[in-house]
């Protein structure tokens, strides 16, 4: 599997992506960049992975405007015939702007950016130890479409505290049910607010990101 | 219109000022001739009333690559064809009247003077002082501030990665924020703001120029002319967005060769790059001032070479690599106009619509120039009496076990010791995946040097209340505690970048707290091989009742040439045996114990011997090499009991220790003399390591044992770690809640 780093102007954790991906996990990596519409050499068994950041400058919605940009157009088709795409905090705000994804992510409910280590709940049932870092992370969407996604497990994580309880208090932004995950029904378009390229090296303490990578299927 | 020593005295020069400009063109200046000399001969950019002095710091030597202010910021060598690119600057006035901005452009600022001489910043940090925090108005200025930190820092992608924030009263109406940033370059790839081979086309590059912070660096409010005075916002305006996509397109163009030489456009904006960077290569320059991009309509000479419009960059590039340039901002899709030419004959000759505006002299414009420089009249201060007064006999020692267990708990709450994460949350500390702090702090955060193979330690510090309690040695301090916490986090302690924050220079017992504060700070910079490579000079720092404290914030900057030499603050694990280095002191002079618990306003800097220190530190860094301990944490504010307390945190372990002295109890657990660290290490290894510290001959002490989560001093049962912790870390945003 190989993967491609969509680079928009603003984009500032393109770097650390594509470190972590070559560097700490071993993969073929390219960077894209957003001007740009090709995909050529990528598969359906390959995926396109939109970093963190403040695409252009985020100063309307987040990604409202990266959306539009031509290489957004690629990811699109690209996503439609069934490749594999993963959007990283400013990454997920984009696929839910692009339409990849339901629901919306709001400004944060105390109003302020956060950055810190937080526990995510996962299907396997063992809570990691990824780093969120956002201004605007709060997941929302109307009951109709939570039930939907909570009942096609389409919920990828939760946030919860060290012992993997999914509570109020362990929830950084406000987002309904302390989602921080979610992936579309074709299993092929994944977005998340925390940041696993922040845990995949053992010189930084903590590795919890390369489980992410595996329970995602790109590992 | 008819230029008189009134209209000078308006834009704050001097009548003796106004004269020496007379004298230097041989003429009257007009006025926009005269606005350029506001703004270059004002104290922020001429350096006038602190050069002398600043030039008696140790300016060279060590690692450095380039002299001190001869760039933008200090560069030195980290070895394997690496450069360390570093500078502190303040922008505490802008901050006090608008925090948000204030403090984000500050951000911006700081930014680009890392990445105009080439390199890309992978860590900043800041120094905050604010008022007392159960006001209000504090508590508005410090949201703003924090907020406008973030806003720039998140969005353009450097992670924050240490500070320090203090609350006194001395800081309510004048807020000090200082803001640095470190970079690393490819020594081979640096680029120096010079202007230099008649003929060369000079480029405007960046946002397009508005009229927002005319007069940062001079005007204030003088009624300039009438009708543009009122609309002028005094304070700059932010777009971190546009400023990422300058770092981007800046190191891009770096890599075609076309660029002679770059420089960003900070206080007092086009005159004060073009002066520079013409005065440093010794050449003129012919500016066409209508070719700037403008944002604004209708806008005058003065106006354009005034702006302090954020996210600018002035470049010289080669003749006929003018496409390279080009295809470079257009790809970024920023603004790149080219605006003039170099010539040679050393006259900065400003043209609007063919029109000559100004013709002006670069070399008479610039500090080591023309610009004036003053010996300023000092006198000690009388409040100095009152410190020397001080007997710590007049305060009554610690009844117990439960006043010392009161006054800790009284401690840990304290804003200037209690956790910060209210405001270090609100930062991305993260990004670059380099910084090693967010699972192992240390007390300086120890950042990747990713590509070169090594690490960097970096740190901020300065007690301003000691510098208070004695100028000289309070800033001896200052830098010792910056190499102490480098040297503690497994660093070696390279170069020092400063920002002297100090009230008005023209009250001589304030320019005696500056004389004596550089002083201070050159003999500790000397002691500890760490030249100072430039900085920042803040004046004017006062409050309606007079001054700040005298408060030289020194950044610091240490290399590691193997990760693995860093050395993290907390305790490993239970049975560890705890250590005291150095020597316990009788001495509560300065500390937080005595000014916050004992409301005691004038006391003596604490106990202090530069020597000492640096045995201490050669023997600590001999120490964590030699692998001979599990954790190094420095006895700063709030003394030996914060330090252990703050060991316990990251891992939720306790501690079980004794007084090993008779000196008075709360001068062995709050004192806060100097020269001490408290360290741990595996029961089995403890041997080892009494046998090292008696070969250096530095006093140490077996203060206990790490335990699971209790904690115990002098055989009382204190709780539970995660009790002590719980007050730690929310006792700031209580304070916040409850207003």
């Amino acid at each position: 599997m190989k993967f491609g780093v969509v680079v928009f102007p603003g984009s500032n954790c393109d770097h650390d992506m594509l470190d972590a991906l070559q560097n700490d996990l071993n993969k073929e990596v390219r960077a894209l960049w957003h001007k740009d519409k090709s995909l050529d050499g990528f598969t359906t068994e390959d995926c396109i992975v939109l970093p963190g950041g403040f695409s252009f400058g985020d100063y309307l919605r987040c990604g409202a405007i990266a959306r539009f940009s031509p290489m957004m157009q690629s990811v699109i088709e690209f996503a439609a015939k069934g490749g594999k795409v993963l959007g990283v905090c400013n990454g997920f705000q984009i696929l839910c702007e692009s339409h990849l994804l339901p629901g919306v992510l709001t400004m944060n409910a105390h109003r302020q950016f956060v950055c810190k280590n937080n526990y995510l709940k996962t299907p396997g049932g063992e809570p990691l130890l990824i780093p969120v870092a956002h201004g605007d992370g709060r997941f929302q969407a109307d009951e109709k479409t939570l039930d939907e996604l909570e009942a096609n497990n389409q919920v990828l994580f939760y946030y919860c505290d060290e012992q993997g309880n999914v509570v109020e208090s362990a929830n950084p932004n406000g987002a309904v049910r302390n989602i921080a995950g979610i992936r579309n029904k074709e299993g092929n378009v994944f977005g998340m607010m925390p940041h696993p390229e922040r845990a995949v090296s053992a010189t930084l303490g903590n590795e919890d990101g390369k489980k992410v990578f595996e329970l995602l299927g790109l590992l | 219109m008819e230029i008189t020593v009134q209209h000078a005295q308006e834009l704050r020069l001097t009548a003796e000022e106004f004269e020496l400009i007379k004298q230097k063109l041989g003429r009257t200046p007009n006025f926009t001739e005269l606005c350029i000399f506001s703004a270059m001969w004002s104290e922020h950019c001429s350096y006038k009333n602190s050069i002398k002095w600043l030039k008696t710091l140790p300016r060279e030597g060590g690692r450095m690559l380039v002299a001190a202010g001869e760039e933008n910021a200090g560069l030195m060598d980290m070895g394997g064809g690496y450069g360390v690119v570093f500078k502190i600057e303040s922008h505490n006035h802008p901050s006090a009247i608008e925090p948000f901005q204030g403090a984000a452009t500050g951000v911006g600022g700081i930014q680009r003077d890392i990445f105009t001489m080439g390199a890309r910043p992978i860590a900043s940090l800041n120094s905050l002082r604010f008022g007392n925090l159960k006001d209000k108005k504090t508590q508005r200025l410090m949201a703003g501030i924090v907020h406008g930190i973030g806003h720039y820092g998140n969005c353009f992608g450097v992670p924050t990665v240490a500070g320090e924030v203090y609350f006194e009263d001395c800081y309510h109406t004048n807020p000090l924020v200082n803001a640095m940033s470190v970079g690393i370059v490819d020594t081979k790839r640096t680029v120096s703001a010079t202007a230099e081979g008649k003929g060369n086309p000079i480029f405007f590059v960046g946002s397009a120029t508005g009229k927002d912070g005319i007069g940062g660096a001079s005007f204030a409010s003088a009624n300039i002319t009438e009708e543009s005075t009122e609309e002028l916002p005094a304070v700059q305006v932010g777009d971190p967005f546009q400023e990422k996509k300058l770092l981007e397109a800046c190191l891009e163009v770096l890599k075609t060769d076309a660029v002679v030489g770059m420089q960003d456009m900070g206080a007092a904006g086009i005159i004060c790059s073009t002066a520079e960077m013409s005065a440093k290569g010794g050449v003129g320059m012919h500016i066409d001032l209508e070719k700037v991009p403008t944002r604004q309509k209708n806008m005058k000479a003065w106006e354009l070479l005034l702006s302090e419009s954020q996210e600018r960059m002035l470049l010289v590039a080669h003749k006929g690599q003018e496409s390279k340039i080009i295809e470079v901002f257009e790809k970024w899709d920023l603004p790149c106009s080219e605006i003039g030419y170099v010539t040679d004959d050393g006259q900065l000759k400003f043209y609007m619509n063919g029109e000559l505006e100004a013709d002006v002299p670069a070399e008479e414009l610039v500090l080591g120039g023309g610009a004036p420089q003053y010996e300023r009249e000092y006198t000690r201060p009388a409040y100095l009496d009152k410190i020397s007064a001080f007997d710590q006999q007049s305060i009554e020692d610690l009844a117990d076990n439960n006043a010392l267990k009161q006054g800790a708990e009284q401690l840990i709450q304290l804003p200037n010791i209690a956790s910060k994460r209210w405001i270090t949350v609100q930062y991305d500390s993260m990004v670059g995946t380099a910084n090693t702090q967010t699972n192992a702090p240390s007390d300086a955060a120890v950042v990747l040097a990713k590509g070169t193979g090594k690490a960097l330690a970096v740190t901020t510090d300065c007690n301003s209340r000691y510098v208070y309690a004695d100028p000289f040695v309070g800033a001896e301090i200052a830098v010792a505690e910056a190499a102490r916490n480098i040297v503690c986090s497994g660093g070696e302690p390279i170069g020092v970048t400063n920002c002297l924050n100090f009230g008005n220079p023209y009250d001589p017992e304030v320019y005696y707290q500056f004389v004596k504060a550089v002083q201070g700070m050159g003999e500790a910079c000397r002691k500890f091989n760490t030249p100072v490579t430039g900085g920042n000079v803040s004046f004017y720092n006062q409050n309606p009742t007079g001054p700040v404290y005298p408060t030289p914030t020194i950044g610091m900057v240490g290399i590691l040439d193997d990760i693995n030499n860093k050395m993290s603050l907390d305790y490993k694990k239970a049975g560890d045996k705890i250590y005291l280095i150095g020597r316990p002191k009788n001495d509560i002079g300065s500390s937080e114990y005595l000014h916050k618990l004992h409301k005691v306003e004038f006391s003596n800097v604490p106990a202090f011997d530069l020597e000492e220190e640096y045995n201490l530190q050669q023997a600590v860094a001999a120490l964590i090499k030699e692998k001979l301990v599990a954790s190094a944490h420095d006895i700063s504010e709030g003394g030996l009991m914060i330090t252990l307390l703050e060991k316990g945190f990251n891992r939720n372990l306790g501690f079980d220790v004794s007084a090993t002295t008779d000196i008075r109890q709360d001068a062995f657990w709050f004192g806060e003399a100097q020269s001490r660290v408290v360290v741990s290490v595996p029961a089995a290894a403890a041997e080892a390591l009494e046998a090292a510290l008696k070969v250096a001959s530095v006093d140490f002490s077996l203060l206990g044992t790490v335990t699971d989560a209790a904690v115990t001093v002098d055989g009382h049962a204190w709780g539970d770690i995660r009790e002590w912790k719980e007050k730690y870390d929310t006792a700031i945003e209580k304070m916040i809640a409850e207003n």
